[in-house]
């Protein structure tokens, strides 16, 4: 299979998750459009790996993936907590410090 | 390349673009969830087509099995699956949506336009990425970089406790005192 095939699903995917995250106005919906750009770069990362014959890649793949883990239980966390005292997840309403 | 694999790719293809537009176009924040689901395994069968198993099915338990999980619980905890839909800034999403076209035309004028030819994918035998090969470069090569990630999610797990603890009252000698 040629190499474009990998990088242009990557590619396409990647942009998925950044219209996610201009267009949609519910937090966790932006979420999981960040962890769908961290799956775009996996991919690439994975590519390379196999273009390459460096296992390297699929390390990085694996330390990508514990991060990520990390990140989504403490930004679910604070999504509990904003929802707390604010009653809602639209990040719209989150603009106590606009001036 | 033999018909099959054409299919077989072209099927991957639909779906992982399929899902992911799913995700994003529909309303009901559990459904976009079950959409990445989907997203996941299809990324994960393609993992397995590179020759990647140990990651392919790390992604299937880390990222399809608990991320997501974790994500449903959280929506249907809060019961936030849907939200009024308006507009808040009038040409919001028009722009948004050039804006990634012109993203996605500066990716695909990149590859094509720098100078280095690129080959097909060379085909991988199963003992390249094995897990023991990659369990033995983990533990030699990247000992500190893991014993780090191993902090940061020991820390995350703190932190997550922390910050979804209720408030206890604060019980003062002087309240207590007035008690």
């Amino acid at each position: 299979m040629p190499l474009g095939y990998f990088l242009g699903l990557s590619a396409f995917m990647f942009t998925v998750g950044v219209l996610g995250v201009i267009l949609r106005r519910n937090a966790l919906v932006i979420f999981m459009s960040l962890e769908l750009m961290f799956n775009a770069a996996n991919l690439v990362f994975v590519t390379f790996a196999s273009y390459y014959q460096i296992l390297t890649g699929q390390i990085f793949v694996f330390f990508v993936m514990a991060v990520a883990a990390a990140e989504v239980a403490v930004g679910l966390a604070l999504m509990v907590a904003i929802f707390r005292t604010k009653r809602s997840i639209d990040i719209d309403q989150m603009s106590s410090l606009k001036g | 390349m033999p018909v099959i694999g054409t299919i077989f790719y072209t099927f991957l293809a639909i779906v992982a673009v399929g899902s992911a537009l799913g995700m994003l176009i529909n309303r009901n924040a559990i459904y976009s969830a079950l959409f990445l689901v989907l997203n996941f395994a299809t990324v994960a069968v393609l993992y397995l087509s590179l020759g990647a198993p140990f990651i392919a099915l790390s992604q299937i338990t880390v990222y399809a099995g608990a991320i997501m999980v974790l994500f449903l619980f959280v929506i249907t905890l809060l019961g936030a699956e849907k939200l009024p839909g308006y507009e808040p800034i009038k040409g919001h999403r028009l722009v948004a949506i050039v804006l990634a076209f012109v993203f996605i035309a500066e990716l695909v004028l990149f590859f094509f336009f720098r100078n280095q030819v690129t080959g097909p994918i060379p085909l991988i035998g199963p003992e390249f990425a094995s897990p023991k090969n990659i369990g033995v470069l983990m533990f030699t090569e990247y000992l500190l970089p893991f014993e780090v990630v191993a902090f940061i999610l020991l820390s995350a797990t703190v932190g997550a406790i922390m910050l979804t603890k209720p408030e206890r009252k604060v019980t003062t000698k002087l309240s207590q005192q007035q008690d």
